[in-house]
Order: C-alpha cells, then sequence, then structure tokens
C-alpha cells in the first residue's frame, strides 16, 4: 500500500506545494534540495497557483498495471504559470479535446481508483480546462 | 578507452520465450559468445539487466547467473540504468578491462519480459521514470514518448507520418537478421493504417516488449593469440551521460541533451567525428526516440531530425544507415539486454559478417543506449582493430 | 399531565431559536457541482420503457476521480478565494455527507489538509442524512459565536446513492457547497438565528455495510419531508416575528422539483422568492448539499440588505432552518471564485452506460 510513501507526499501532491529557491527566486515543482537553476540549496515552501496550460499530451489506452479502470485517461505535460512543467492527467475534459496551450488549472482527484477495495486512496493534482467565472 | 577489444560475441532470438527461464536464456547468449572466443574465460561477470526483481522476482543476478554458467569463484555484479543497463554493462565491463583490474570480463544483457502480463510489465517498465512525479499519474515510458511525438509534431509542423520512415526502415533491415522479433519488411500503407497506442504514437511507431540476452567477452589484445578466429572489435570511445530523471525537469524537452553529450565524449576518446563513423546503432524505442537521437547526435538540426526518415540519409546505402539489422523496432526491445545487442549487432557488421544487411567496409561504428528519454545516453564508438591506425 | 406527555408534546411548542453569543455570518461560501449530467430519461429508457412522469430534468454526476473528498476540496477552496483570509486562521474543519470515502478515517482532514488549515484544527465528520452541512454549520456558529474560534468551516457534499431502477436513481446526484462561517461584521450574510426541529422518524436510512439505502416511498412525504418543513419554517416565522412577504429568498432541502415548490407554497412563499435557490431539476438531490447550494446559487446574485430563509431537511429526521441577512461585504464577493450558476452550465451529458462506469456499478469481479 506504499502508505508512508503517499502520507510524506502529501503537501505537494494534494495543493502543488513547491519550493522557492531563495538565492534566485526560481519557483520549482517537485520539490528538491538543490536549485537546478543556481546550484544553491532550495528549502523555501512556495504554494503555486495552479494555473498553466497545456505542453503537450497523450491518451493512454494501455495501461500500466493499477490504472486499468481509468484507461482511456489523458496525460498531459503542464506548463505552470510560476515556470515549472508538470507531469499530470487531465480531467473533466467531457467532449473537449486536449490541445497543446489549452489553459488548464489543478484540481485534487482520486489518483488510483480504489480497485482493492481495502486499500488506501490516493489523492493527487490533475488537471481540468479551465473554468469560465 | 585504451586497449579493450571483444573477444567474443553470443545473441539469442529475441522474442516470447515462454519455455525458457531467465537462467537459461542468459546461459545460451554466454556460451555462444565463449564458443566465439575460442575458449578465453572471464574473470568477471557485469549484467545488464532492468527488470528481474519485479518481474520475475530475482534480485542478485550477478551470482545467480556466474553460479548457472559454471564460473566459480568470479567477481559477478547486476547493473541497472533502464533501457541503457546492458550499455552501461558494457562500459563497466571496458573500464575494468582498460584498468588492468580484470583480465577477461563478460558483459551480458538479459531482460525476461514476458514473465508477466501487459499491465504489469508496463508498470514495470514505468518504475524506470520518477516513481512519485511520473508514474504515479499513470504515466509510462509509452505515453512519455507520445507526449514528446505531439509536441515535436506541433513545434516543427512535421507532416502526419513523417516519422514513420524510421520503423519502416527498422523493419526493412530486420528482414536480414535471424534473431530480430519480426523479419519482414512493413509497407508505408501499413503504418499509415496501424492502431494507436498512445496517441500520436501508433503500434509502428513503439518497438515490442520481448526475451532476449546477448553477451560480449572483452578482453585486452595482448592476451589473445596472435592468430585470432576472427577479426577484432576495439572499444575506442565510450561514455555515459545522466540528465534530469523527470522529463517534466528539463528546460526543453525535446533536446536530448544526454544523447549529444555522450554522444560528443565518446567520440572525443576515440578521435573521431560522429560523422566519421560508418553507421549508427541508436535507440529506437520510439520513432520519436529515433528523430531526437539523430538530432542530438548532430546529423540533423533541431526540428529537422525527422527528414531523415524521408530522404534515405539513413537507410543501409545512405549516408549514415541506422538500425542496420532491425534495430529495437523489428529486433525487439529486450530492456536491459538491448545495449549488448547493439553492441553484438555492431559487431557483426565491423567483423562483415551481417549477412544480406552487411555494410560494405564498415570500419567504424556508433553505438547509443538510453535509459529513458535520454535521461541516461551510454555511447560506445566501435572501431574494427586491423583497421586502427 | 404526565411527564411523558410532556415530552410527547414538544412538536407544539413555542420554537426556541438558537442565537450566539457574539453575532456570525457566513464569510466565505464556495460551491461544487461535477460536470457529468446524466437525464431523467435515461433511466427512465433504461428501467421502465421510457414511461412514467420524471421527477427532475437531469441530475450531475461525479467523474470516476472524484469522491466527497475531492469535492468538498473544491468547495472549500472557493469558500477560502471569498473570504480573503489565511486558512491556518480556520479552527474547525466540518464535512457533512452521507457518502464519505472511508467508512473509518475522516474526509475532514484530507480536506483541511488540501486547503492548508492543518495542523491546528478541529476536524470531524458529521453524518445526518440530508442535514448533514447545515448541522455542521449550526455548530460552527456556536462555536464561532462563543468565541472560541474566528472562522469555521461546515461543508455539505454528496455524491448520492439509489439503487439502479430504483425511484431514487432518477435523482440521486452530487454536489454540494463550503461556508467559512465568522464574526457578523466580516460577514456577508449574517446569520440571525437558527432552528433545528428533530423527531425520530424512519423515512430513510442505509444499513452499515450497505451500498444503497432503503426508504419507505410515500412515507418520505407527509410525515417527514413536509413536516418537519414546514414545522421548522413555521417557528421560524413565528419567533423572529416574520412572514414569507418578508424574504427576498427561500431555500429548502430538494429531493425532486415538486417537493420544495409545495413547501415553499404551504409556508407562503412564492414560486420567484424559490426559484433562485431551487437547483434540483438541473443537478439533481445532492443530499446534505442540496439545501446549501441552493443557498450558494442566492448569494451570488444577492443584494446587500436581504433576507433569505433556509430549511434543510434530513432523514430520520429533521430541519434546521436559518435566517439570513445579506450585508453590504457581499460586494464583489461571488466573482472572486466560480459561480454556482457556471459550475451548472458546465455540462457534458451522458448515457446510462456511462452512467454505470463512472459510479462503479459494473462489476469487475
Amino acid at each position: 500500500m506504499d502508505i508512508p510513501r503517499h502520507w510524506r507526499l502529501k503537501k505537494q501532491r494534494y495543493a502543488l506545494m513547491g519550493e522557492v529557491c531563495g538565492h534566485c527566486d526560481a519557483k520549482l515543482f517537485p520539490p528538491r534540495d538543490i536549485c537546478p537553476e543556481c546550484g544553491e540549496e532550495a528549502k523555501t515552501l512556495f504554494q503555486f497557483s495552479g494555473r498553466g496550460e497545456v505542453y503537450s499530451h497523450t491518451t493512454v489506452y494501455d495501461p500500466p498495471q493499477g490504472y486499468e479502470s481509468q484507461a482511456p485517461y489523458t496525460l498531459a505535460m503542464v506548463k505552470l504559470e510560476e515556470g515549472p512543467l508538470v507531469t499530470a492527467q487531465l480531467t473533466d475534459l467531457g467532449e473537449q479535446e486536449a490541445e497543446i496551450g489549452m489553459p488548464v488549472e489543478m484540481v485534487t482527484r482520486l489518483l488510483r481508483s480504489a480497485t482493492d477495495e481495502r486499500g488506501l486512496l490516493v489523492y493527487g493534482y490533475k488537471f481540468r480546462p479551465a473554468v469560465a467565472g | 578507452m585504451r586497449d579493450v577489444v571483444i573477444a567474443g560475441i553470443g545473441q539469442t532470438p529475441v522474442a516470447e520465450h515462454w519455455e525458457i527461464s531467465l537462467r537459461e536464456l542468459a546461459f545460451q547468449a554466454m556460451e555462444a559468445a565463449l564458443d566465439d572466443a575460442a575458449g578465453l574465460r572471464p574473470s568477471a561477470l557485469y549484467v545488464g539487466n532492468m527488470l528481474s526483481a519485479s518481474l520475475s522476482h530475482q534480485a542478485h543476478l550477478g551470482t545467480l547467473l556466474a553460479d548457472f554458467a559454471g564460473f566459480t569463484s568470479i567477481e559477478a555484479a547486476a547493473i541497472e540504468a533502464a533501457g541503457a543497463s546492458g550499455a552501461m554493462a558494457l562500459r563497466i565491463g571496458a573500464m575494468a578491462v582498460a584498468s588492468g583490474q580484470v583480465d577477461a570480463v563478460m558483459v551480458l544483457g538479459v531482460e525476461k519480459l514476458s514473465d508477466q502480463v501487459t499491465g504489469e510489465v508496463e508498470a514495470a517498465l514505468a518504475m524506470g521514470t520518477d516513481t512519485d512525479y511520473e508514474a504515479e499519474q499513470g504515466m509510462t515510458g509509452t505515453a512519455q514518448a507520445a507526449m514528446l511525438a505531439q509536441r515535436y509534431l506541433h513545434e516543427f509542423e512535421v507532416p502526419e507520418h513523417a516519422l514513420g520512415g524510421f520503423p519502416l526502415t527498422a523493419h526493412a533491415n530486420g528482414a536480414n537478421n535471424p534473431n530480430a522479433m519480426f523479419q519482414r519488411a512493413v509497407k508505408p500503407e501499413a503504418y499509415a493504417k496501424a492502431g494507436m497506442v498512445s496517441a500520436p504514437l501508433n503500434m509502428f511507431d513503439i518497438a515490442p516488449n520481448a526475451d532476449g540476452a546477448a553477451a560480449v567477452l572483452l578482453t585486452r589484445p595482448d592476451l589473445l593469440p596472435p592468430k585470432f578466429a576472427h577479426p577484432l572489435v576495439e572499444i575506442t570511445g565510450s561514455s555515459a551521460v545522466t540528465d534530469t530523471l523527470a522529463l517534466h525537469d528539463r528546460p526543453d524537452p525535446l533536446a536530448f541533451n544526454a544523447a549529444r553529450l555522450s554522444i560528443e565524449r565518446a567520440c572525443a576518446d576515440a578521435g573521431i567525428m560522429p560523422g566519421d563513423a560508418d553507421f549508427f546503432e541508436l535507440f529506437d524505442a520510439f520513432s520519436i526516440y529515433t528523430a531526437l537521437s539523430m538530432e542530438a547526435a548532430g546529423f540533423a538540426e533541431r526540428g529537422k531530425g525527422w527528414e531523415l526518415a524521408q530522404n534515405g540519409f539513413i537507410q543501409l546505402d545512405g549516408e549514415m544507415p541506422i538500425a542496420t539489422l532491425g534495430g529495437l523496432k523489428a529486433r525487439g526491445f529486450p530492456g536491459g539486454a538491448a545495449g549488448v545487442y547493439q553492441t553484438v549487432e555492431a559487431a557483426l557488421q565491423l567483423r562483415g559478417q551481417a549477412g544480406k544487411g552487411q555494410i560494405a567496409g564498415a570500419k567504424t561504428a556508433l553505438v547509443q543506449s538510453l535509459g529513458g528519454p535520454a535521461s541516461t545516453a551510454v555511447t560506445h564508438v566501435l572501431t574494427r582493430l586491423d583497421e586502427k591506425s | 399531565m404526565t411527564e411523558s406527555n410532556q415530552i410527547h408534546d414538544h412538536e407544539h411548542e413555542t420554537a426556541r431559536l438558537l442565537k450566539p453569543q457574539n453575532p456570525v455570518g457566513i464569510v466565505g461560501y464556495g460551491a461544487y457541482v461535477p460536470r457529468y449530467r446524466l437525464p431523467a430519461k435515461e433511466v427512465s429508457r433504461v428501467w421502465t420503457n421510457g414511461t412514467g412522469g420524471l421527477p427532475i430534468l437531469e441530475k450531475s454526476v461525479p467523474g470516476s476521480d472524484e469522491d466527497v473528498a475531492t469535492m468538498s476540496i473544491e468547495a472549500a477552496r472557493n469558500a477560502l478565494g471569498r473570504a480573503q483570509i489565511a486558512p491556518t486562521e480556520i479552527r474547525a474543519v466540518w464535512v457533512g455527507s452521507e457518502s464519505h470515502p472511508y467508512a473509518v478515517k475522516p474526509t475532514s482532514t484530507i480536506v483541511a489538509e488540501a486547503i492548508g488549515a492543518v495542523p491546528s484544527t478541529q476536524a470531524a465528520d458529521w453524518e445526518f442524512a440530508c442535514k448533514a452541512g447545515t448541522e455542521a454549520m449550526v455548530a460552527a456558529m456556536g462555536v464561532v459565536g462563543s468565541g472560541m474560534m474566528g472562522y469555521a468551516m461546515a461543508i455539505g457534499m454528496d455524491t448520492a446513492q439509489g439503487r439502479p431502477g430504483d425511484a431514487l436513481e432518477y435523482t440521486a446526484g452530487a454536489g454540494g457547497a463550503a461556508f467559512i462561517i465568522g464574526p457578523a461584521d466580516k460577514a456577508l450574510a449574517e446569520i440571525e438565528s437558527t432552528y433545528s426541529f428533530v423527531t425520530d422518524t424512519p423515512d430513510f436510512w442505509r444499513r452499515a455495510y450497505q451500498k444503497y439505502p432503503e426508504h419507505g416511498h410515500r412515507f418520505t412525504g407527509e410525515p417527514a419531508y413536509f413536516k418537519h418543513i414546514t414545522s421548522a419554517g413555521e417557528a421560524m416565522f413565528e419567533a423572529t416575528g416574520t412572514k414569507a412577504e418578508d424574504y427576498k429568498f427561500a431555500v429548502f432541502h430538494q429531493p425532486n422539483t415538486k417537493f420544495p415548490q409545495r413547501a415553499g407554497a404551504m409556508l407562503g412563499f412564492t414560486p420567484e422568492q424559490i426559484e433562485t435557490g431551487l437547483l434540483v431539476p438541473r443537478i439533481g438531490n445532492t443530499y446534505s448539499g442540496a439545501a446549501i447550494i441552493g443557498l450558494t446559487a442566492i448569494l451570488d446574485i444577492a443584494e446587500p440588505g436581504d433576507r433569505i430563509m433556509l430549511v434543510s431537511f434530513g432523514s430520520g429526521a429533521g430541519s434546521d432552518a436559518m435566517v439570513l441577512r445579506v450585508t453590504d461585504n457581499i460586494k464583489g464577493k461571488p466573482q472572486l471564485a466560480t459561480k454556482t450558476e457556471d459550475y451548472i452550465a458546465r455540462r457534458t451529458e451522458i448515457d446510462y452506460a456511462e452512467y454505470v462506469r463512472m459510479r462503479g456499478k459494473l462489476t469487475m469481479k
């Protein structure tokens, strides 16, 4: 069930909590201990807005084990407005086609649907087409 | 690299070997390499393997396979670098010989992907991505390649089916390889009609997973008798380079920087330019990888690699033939064994033993393996020894 | 008069209002409705050959990656967006639902973690059939009104269950709302008072380990829904000295289109007063979310000074009535997050087969 692994990532997973480099102000997601921009230590938490646009996407028809019930699902690399690229599923597409450049926003969803009824529910970020409002 | 030669080569057919276990498959390749090396015995075994622990529930592979092959009391270990595992084992083996610590090294690549069903294999292969931030989202190696292809087609306005020339070339060449999984040419119409696996990649854009084992026996030339059974191939250049593990951590995902650097460093090591090679065994796990690898090696400008699939550049009689015995696409993709297969095939070419797929007078080969989307890149320059100045 | 008679007589007592020591109100509110819609005629097509009346037009259906935790997180983020306070100022996160993802393990800690309210916060899950949301709101009024907490968040959210082919399957929708309760001077709507009316009336239940609820068919009407809603509403009129015409809007628990229309009429409200909050025809019955998501649609268009009456209903059974007065702080607030009608307009119609797959009703073993 990987309980500790999922648990320790909850801030990143639920809310796109990354880091900002105290030296060069680069915004980092996923968080990492050494800033790839300037090579200095980066430790300060930074809350990403969750807004971005699709850099690229694909639809998966042959899912890995554990994702069968979700297939076909759409994966994307999303360019966050603060800079980083993040890999995540697109959700709530409805009849919309994924497109490069499409504005998207982060939502917290079930990453793993509970095929094992006894197991942990794993929640995390996905992105959906930005909702008007 | 100094004074390391390939004294023996061996390989099994790449296929779904339902009836053969991992250890038996490994032994077949090693036995063939031992025969080819006229009785030379290794004092170390380095095994390139990616997934035996998860798919065959077998770790401690070096000892198991040394034991099973009867190499009593030798040094042995497994080396893992995803799809580049075999190539990394080759580099470690070559460095061991070059250092003088070891006289003869058996470098084995082995992978048994058919021990589990498809979804389990996809999940295991996805362990080569960033588990916490890629695989957890349902990412697979194929999906990663598909996203690269999607972006590539978008950014460079590439015509539909333009990448198809790469797998078609591989399949045409695979027809000449008795060990290839697919030994038949494929028509462009078949490519255009193929079922989508992970859009925009169709079935023909993706190398098939399969089982296989390949082995090379390395030694120093001064340890061999002057009149040897076959021409010797020298490892003249070697380089391994890493990039970010996750694709999303790169400023420009379409630049295979590790692939570029490893070509530059291996060629500098060998004292050649990439264009001096007679052919290029690259890592065509996905057709988009071929385009990006050709660009990284400097054979095409950024965004122009796809054009090489159209103009004959990569065919056996072209300026830089690739996948000369089918590549990963037609020979098949046996995971961590791929790099050793590429090396065995390059050695066959340089020894003049490539049969109908022979490139006339081939003297120098570039061989490159990738782990993930060039998260690891390992490049070797192989040179026919009697041609070395 | 015997002691037991005295207890039995409570239904006829004059309402005793619940009013906190310090005035409180809604500082931020947020709704959530999933994207997918199942038309009632699809259920009818599969189960009754398309014959029979339809209780609503269509209901909202959650995507296969949604549950009460994910939906509550989104509504909570919307509420925070409107409240414009730091999440750490929220000292309680309470989620009312009858479809909590876990039987044992709080939904509320997931929500609190996701919005950044942890760790110095109260967290708990509430259950009272369809009124778990207002129950949490009343409790929040208490802890804020007593001065124990500056802000408390109350959520009512459901992914309602209905057995395939059952009358409930037409209406069992998904959605709800989140409210941040805080001091009245910071509120966009003051909750002036509340009153709860509760009896043991078994009109609807779901036993442990059961997937789908049971209900008393026509028994769910007169002795349950109408009795509790109208009793709570009338008691509220009496205690506050108000009449239906004193309110700009009224919103009730809405299990189908007709019940709240009839309850509204029984209390003297006109169709115009209940129209804005009557969302059930277009999103279905969102159970713990039903009355309060109607309230969010009202707040999206309300003007300072508007008075609102809300009466929830939870089977089992009880009603919470609330009287709200919109303040000047409402100005500019609706625009700070996605409005309820925008969620409703975000609509993708699905057929019964897609619905069966999305709701996990396909047996895989």
